[in-house]
């Protein structure tokens, strides 16, 4: 049986019996050791395990860091169709996504899409980064305490994304709304939205879109030629030029980038300082040692692993550790489990800047769907705290953070903190 | 001992040795050879391990899978001769082969 909504949520995984224990319900995240007892117990007791029901039907739990990648790369026997979240979407607006499509079609547009990510590009980006990264920083109050993710973390996501966009940077705040909306569905991620308001909100987030589209062809090739927004992007090439022509598809890669950016970024620049108050050491480390920030990066995106999973389909019997997955189950792949498995990562739930093989996790997944963010993500936390170190002596957590209902984007939706300057 | 000539984006020139059965990401690993990620520690499912072998020694590797592949043609940096340094076998043959490190992983 599990867990309706409605009952009380069980802190102790071990006070009853395994099958009773349902690692889809979202308020196992709401609580900061919950999750990781839960995980811990299927890891060692039941590594691919089957529960039979829950509010989003039956699924096998996918824990040991081996297991997911096995999973991850094996895109013929996994399908990402038709979606990769735990719940399946709403009928009402299918939109389609590279990520959730197999080939050849995800590969079309994937390709046709990274360029505006791609490595080359952000490093013209950089200078543009920094410079937003001061302006927010330069903006802080010292000594009083204030909310990080507003103030810092969704401030330079948003600016982010609108320049991936060319998205006017007054409104960017409506991308961060759009994003938040995209999967608080009960029946998507167990967040607490509703239809009327996502609806409503992708309605007028397509809208814009459109609009900037038309803006955009009204360019000269030259003109559109020398941008590399995302737009000005599918408008390029020649498999995507007509996008706009196939709203779900459109809509869909817009909210992609969107929601992939966004909560994900966000969520490691606040955890990155959650994660050095309570491993207070490492934050000396770091201090007397900046150069060891791009090892800290991959660091704080393993320890928070911003997306907690993806799900797939079977689409055929597969034999795993001795379960046989039927060819249509749906396979649930643990990513925030699989980071803190002890058999691959030594003192898994340790923050530790200087830690070896620190880029050997799962948080970006691994096979034909590997972010295509990743670079990004990494640049701006990696200049993020570049700039955090040269201005700030202590920052501290005052409160314990308050989390993201859901069980796909593992987050915080507060983190009150207070600055101390160099 | 089988040589191996890795020369990174900027020009920089390693010249090191590896052994038979070692891939080349070993290799590049194991003297520090930088500009390798290999995030997915060789399972062939990441792609930040990619190299560019030179032309006159690509026809002498084994090809590429389709895994192999996939990961390269989303690689933003492909070039003729693009491969993923863990699925590169070293063997006798491969004395003294150039491979040049791209200027980012994806
Ligand atoms: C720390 C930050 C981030 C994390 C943890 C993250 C995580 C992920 C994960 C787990 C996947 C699916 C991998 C799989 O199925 O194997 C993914 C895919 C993707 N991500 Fe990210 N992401 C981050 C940042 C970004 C950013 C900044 C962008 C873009 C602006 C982005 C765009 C995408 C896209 C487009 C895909 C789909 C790739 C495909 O299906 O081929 N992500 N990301
Ligand atoms: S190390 Fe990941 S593909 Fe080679």
């Amino acid at each position: 049986m599990s867990t309706p909504l409605t009952a009380d949520f069980i802190v102790d995984p071990y006070s009853v019996p395994l099958d009773s224990i349902d690692v889809s319900d979202s308020r196992m995240f709401l609580h900061h050791t919950a999750w990781k007892a839960y995980f811990e117990r299927l890891r060692n007791e039941d590594p691919i395990h089957f529960q039979k029901e829950s509010d989003f039907g039956p699924f096998w739990s996918i824990t040991r860091f081996e297991d997911i990648q096995f999973v991850d790369k094996h895109h013929e026997l996994f399908s990402s169709e038709p979606a990769v979240v735990i719940g399946d979407m709403t009928e009402e607006l299918p939109l389609e996504m590279f990520i959730a499509m197999d080939n050849p079609r995800h590969d079309e547009q994937r390709v046709a899409a990274q360029p505006v990510v791609a490595p080359k590009n952000l490093a013209e980006m950089e200078s543009l980064i920094k410079e937003r990264v001061d302006i927010i920083l330069d903006s802080l109050p010292i000594g009083e305490t204030f909310d990080w993710v507003d103030k810092v973390s969704i401030e330079l996501t948003g600016q982010m994304l609108a320049t991936l966009f060319d998205f006017p940077q007054e409104d960017r705040r409506k991308l961060t709304y759009w994003s938040d909306l995209a999967l608080d569905l009960p029946e998507v991620t167990g967040g607490d939205g509703t239809h009327e308001v996502r609806n409503a909100g992708l309605q007028e987030c397509f809208q814009r879109f459109n609009e900037l589209w038309e803006e955009r062809t009204k360019l000269s090739d030259a003109e559109r030629a020398d941008k590399f927004d995302l737009i000005s992007l599918l408008q390029n090439s020649e498999k995507t030029k007509d996008m706009v022509d196939r709203p779900m598809e459109f809509l869909g890669n817009i909210m992609l980038l969107i929601v992939g950016g966004n909560d994900t970024t966000r969520n490691s620049l606040t955890g990155g300082i959650l994660a050095i108050n309570k491993y207070p050491d490492e934050f000396e480390k770091i201090k007397k040692n900046p150069g060891l920030i791009p090892n800290m990066v991959p660091e704080i995106i393993r320890w928070q692993t911003p997306l907690s999973h993806m799900r797939r389909i079977a689409t055929q019997d597969v034999e795993l550790g001795g379960k046989t997955i039927k060819k249509g189950d749906k396979v649930v792949m643990w990513y925030a489990s699989g980071n803190r498995d002890e058999r691959v990562i030594d003192n898994p739930d340790a923050f530790i800047v200087d830690r070896p093989k620190a880029r050997h996790h799962l948080s970006f997944g691994f096979g034909i769907h590997r972010c295509m963010g990743n670079r990004l993500a990494e640049m701006q936390i990696r200049i993020t705290w570049e700039e955090i170190l040269k201005r700030f002596e202590k920052i501290e957590v005052m409160k314990e953070p308050s989390y993201v209902k859901s069980n796909f984007v593992k987050g915080y939706t507060e983190l009150l903190v207070k600055l101390t300057a160099k | 001992m089988i040589k191996i000539i890795f020369k990174e984006h900027s020009g920089a020139v390693h010249e090191v040795t590896g052994t038979e059965g070692e891939s080349l990401m070993d290799v590049a690993m194991n003297n520090m050879v930088p500009g390798i990620d290999g995030d997915c520690g060789g399972d062939c499912a990441c792609g930040t391990c990619h190299v560019i072998v030179a032309a006159d020694w690509a026809n002498k590797l084994a090809q590429a899978n389709g895994e192999e592949d996939a990961l390269i043609g989303m690689t933003p940096d492909k070039q003729d001769g693009s491969r993923l340094a863990c699925q590169v076998v070293l063997n006798g043959d491969l004395d003294g082969m150039e491979v040049t490190l791209p200027e980012f992983q994806m």
